[in-house]
């Protein structure tokens, strides 16, 4: 077996050596106005060729290890129990589910201003996962330009509070509805794609929306953005030290608390987990009514579904648009969080992480794309002290998952149904 | 209520089928058959709207329907199966019956999350009627396996019944005995008669295993090379010399 494995392994090292080599063993330095090539300490060398052999040896027992690594999970006393009976799995969940969201209304006013923002993110990104879960997960359509609706959400409350002054809470349904109206729009053209060629088609659309928004300079101030998006309110309270609209009044003064810059933090907080429990909560019903079921029996086979008197068109375009309504959600938040947005905010980047996270998660699994959505967007700040390896780091974690558990964190699980016969 | 006239399909340069033409009553079972690459199944796809015949009309109770897109056809009530089985793998069996229900439930959105009255009823008697097919069918202790790890049989028993849950007046059945065992053909066999003489359903039958042609059709219909070779009783056919030559060869 070694014997084997032998060429491989030898191959595997020649690699780490090849990549690790310029990576690592040059340096470039600026001399006055030139810059220079200079090789690497001798710590460098042996280090690249440690990590050569480290790559060498695993290839070489990779059988054996990986052989006692499935061993592991003999280890976990739960691997092998019997599942919990449906109904109290579900009841077990359902405390599990409250007990959650108690503490995430509790959590923000107990820890620091960056911690709050940065959940914030994090629930903004739920909201995107979920969203894309539609379109993705269940309908098996491949959507690279999910960005664009994010884009749409998230300009049309910029737009709309720069031009006519209209507030958050006008905005977010205006934002999501014409979001999931582009959503619409797109799925015409691309009603009869699938798989890699759609892919490549709502790549191009989610390019398209950023170049407009990047060069149509007279409304959306190009690359300069939009600067100066109002807070959401409070019913007419506002959150800054001084009151910036007539008629409004201030959260501090009304209550008679001290100015703290936290409050609004934790209001935006809020915002978002409300909106992301509501973006859950709609989309498990979905799942399971008819038009969720239409969603996946077209993902697992489209002819099968058209013979059973299903519409492409109808199906296709309501995933495409409930998809989109929910990024209009999440873009809406965003707008306001950050106070700024520009078009470097809506990268293909940006649809590439969201995809990312619904695969991690696990397709058409809400929790498992809940988690992955967690741990995509705080990974990367935790590992901020490694500071330029965080990306090499997050990399990594994303091809371990994807050898250990193809089918993501949390796969989709089934609902069962108790049927009585002679009906 | 079915009539195939003049039914003509080009691909290209190949005529695939070429002036075929049969009619089905109510309450009948009606075979097709012929060699491999007769054209069977593309007169199938014609009938269901897969393809868009080029040449010909299909009536259903007097009304054209010939190249209506696939959806709607299944609509008037003209459902098929496929040769190869296509279900839906990665969803449960009662979730197969439900999806092939779907005109018949409230699929309102508002309706459905806020679960009305009427979305309910209507979703409860999809569901009964699921239990119920399935119970026909011999799938109910199965009801919350995925469609895709049900063994082979049972998987055509699936599509039979998912065929069935959305009240089909006609029902296409394109080789539903293939890769069955005797046992399991003999099932099909009672089942396809009873879902004549207790459902009231047609059936148009693409089979090679002629036992089960033989037993079970009212009248048979032999294509041969795309063209119309022989039609009539199973007796009629069995005897008719230009179908022993085209199943033997000339003599």
């Amino acid at each position: 077996m070694v014997a084997h494995n032998f060429r491989h392994a030898l191959f595997c090292a020649v690699i780490t050596l090849i990549i690790a080599w310029p990576i690592m063993g040059l340096k470039l330095t600026a001399v006055g106005t030139n810059i220079t090539v200079a090789g690497a300490d001798s710590f460098t060398w042996i280090a690249v060729a440690v990590a050569a052999a480290i790559v060498f040896a695993f290839q070489l027992f990779r059988d054996h290890i990986m052989g006692n690594l499935s061993g592991v999970a003999a280890l976990n006393p739960l691997a092998n129990r019997e599942p919990l009976p449906d109904e109290k799995r579900l009841r077990l969940e359902n405390i599990g589910l409250v007990l959650l969201i108690a503490i995430a209304l509790i959590w923000p006013f107990f820890v620091s201003r960056g911690a709050v923002d940065l959940a914030t993110l994090v629930l903004i990104y739920i909201m995107l996962a979920l969203g894309l879960n539609v379109v993705v997960g269940l309908a098996g359509l491949l959507d690279l330009g999910y960005v664009a609706s994010y884009a749409v959400g998230a300009y049309t409350f910029a737009l709309l509070s720069n031009y006519w002054g209209i507030s958050f809470w006008m905005a977010l349904p205006i934002g999501a509805l014409l979001a999931a109206l582009f959503g619409l729009v797109l799925g015409f053209p691309v009603l009869r794609l699938r798989g890699d060629y759609l892919a490549i088609v709502t790549l191009g659309f989610g390019e398209i929306i950023r170049i407009l928004l990047n060069n149509w300079t007279s409304v959306t101030g190009g690359p300069n953005g939009i600067g100066g998006i109002p807070d959401p309110t409070l019913f007419g309270m506002e959150f800054g030290r001084r009151v910036k609209e007539e008629g409004n009044t201030s959260f501090h003064e009304t209550f008679g608390i001290a100015y703290a810059s936290e409050h609004k933090v934790i209001f935006l907080y809020l915002i978002a987990l409300v909106l992301a429990v509501i973006t859950a909560f709609v989309i498990r019903r979905l799942m399971r009514m008819p038009v969720g079921r239409s969603w996946e029996a077209l993902r697992e086979d489209e002819i099968a579904a058209r013979s059973l008197g299903l519409s492409r068109t109808g199906v296709k375009l309501s995933a495409f648009t409930i998809g989109a309504f929910f990024a209009g959600f999440a873009g809406t938040v965003f707008a306001s969080k950050q106070g700024f947005i520009s078009p470097e905010s809506f990268v293909f980047l940006e649809s590439a992480i969201i995809l990312a996270i619904v695969v991690l998660g696990g397709m058409g699994s809400q929790i498992g794309v809940i988690l992955a959505a967690i741990a995509v967007t705080i990974l990367p700040e935790l590992a901020r002290e490694f500071s330029e390896y965080r990306m090499l780091i997050f990399g990594a974690a994303m091809v371990l998952m994807m050898v250990w558990r193809p089918q993501g964190l949390m796969p989709m699980r089934r609902r069962h149904i108790k049927l009585k016969a002679g009906a | 209520m079915l009539e195939v006239q003049n039914l003509s399909m080009r691909f290209g340069g190949l005529l695939a089928v070429d002036q075929v033409s049969l009619d089905v009553r109510e309450h009948e079972i009606v075979s097709i058959i012929g060699p491999n690459g007769a054209g069977k199944t593309t007169v199938f796809n014609c009938m269901s709207g897969f393809y868009r015949p080029t040449g010909g009309k299909i009536l259903l109770n007097g009304k054209e329907i010939q190249g209506k897109p696939d959806y709607r056809i299944s609509r008037l009530g003209l459902v098929r199966t496929f040769q190869h089985v296509r279900l839906f793998n990665r969803m449960t069996v009662v979730e197969n019956l439900m999806v092939a229900q779907h005109r018949h439930l409230n699929t309102n959105l508002l309706s459905g999350l806020v679960a009305t009255p009427n979305y309910r009823a209507r979703e409860k008697k999809a569901l009964d009627r699921a239990a119920y097919w399935l119970d026909r069918v011999g799938l109910l202790e199965l009801a919350n396996r995925d469609a895709g790890n049900l063994a082979y049989g049972q998987q055509r028993r699936l599509e039979i019944a998912r065929c069935m849950v959305t009240e089909p007046r006609l029902l296409m059945l394109d080789e539903p005995a293939a890769g069955l065992n005797p046992a399991e053909t003999r099932e099909l066999n009672q089942l396809i008669i009873s879902l004549k003489e207790d459902y009231n359903v047609s059936v148009v039958l693409i089979e090679h295993d002629m036992s089960l042609v033989m037993d079970i059709s009212d009248r048979i219909n032999v294509i041969s090379q795309g063209r119309p070779l022989a039609a009539g009783t199973p007796d009629e056919v069995r005897n008719n010399d230009d179908v022993i030559k085209a199943y033997l060869g000339e003599a």
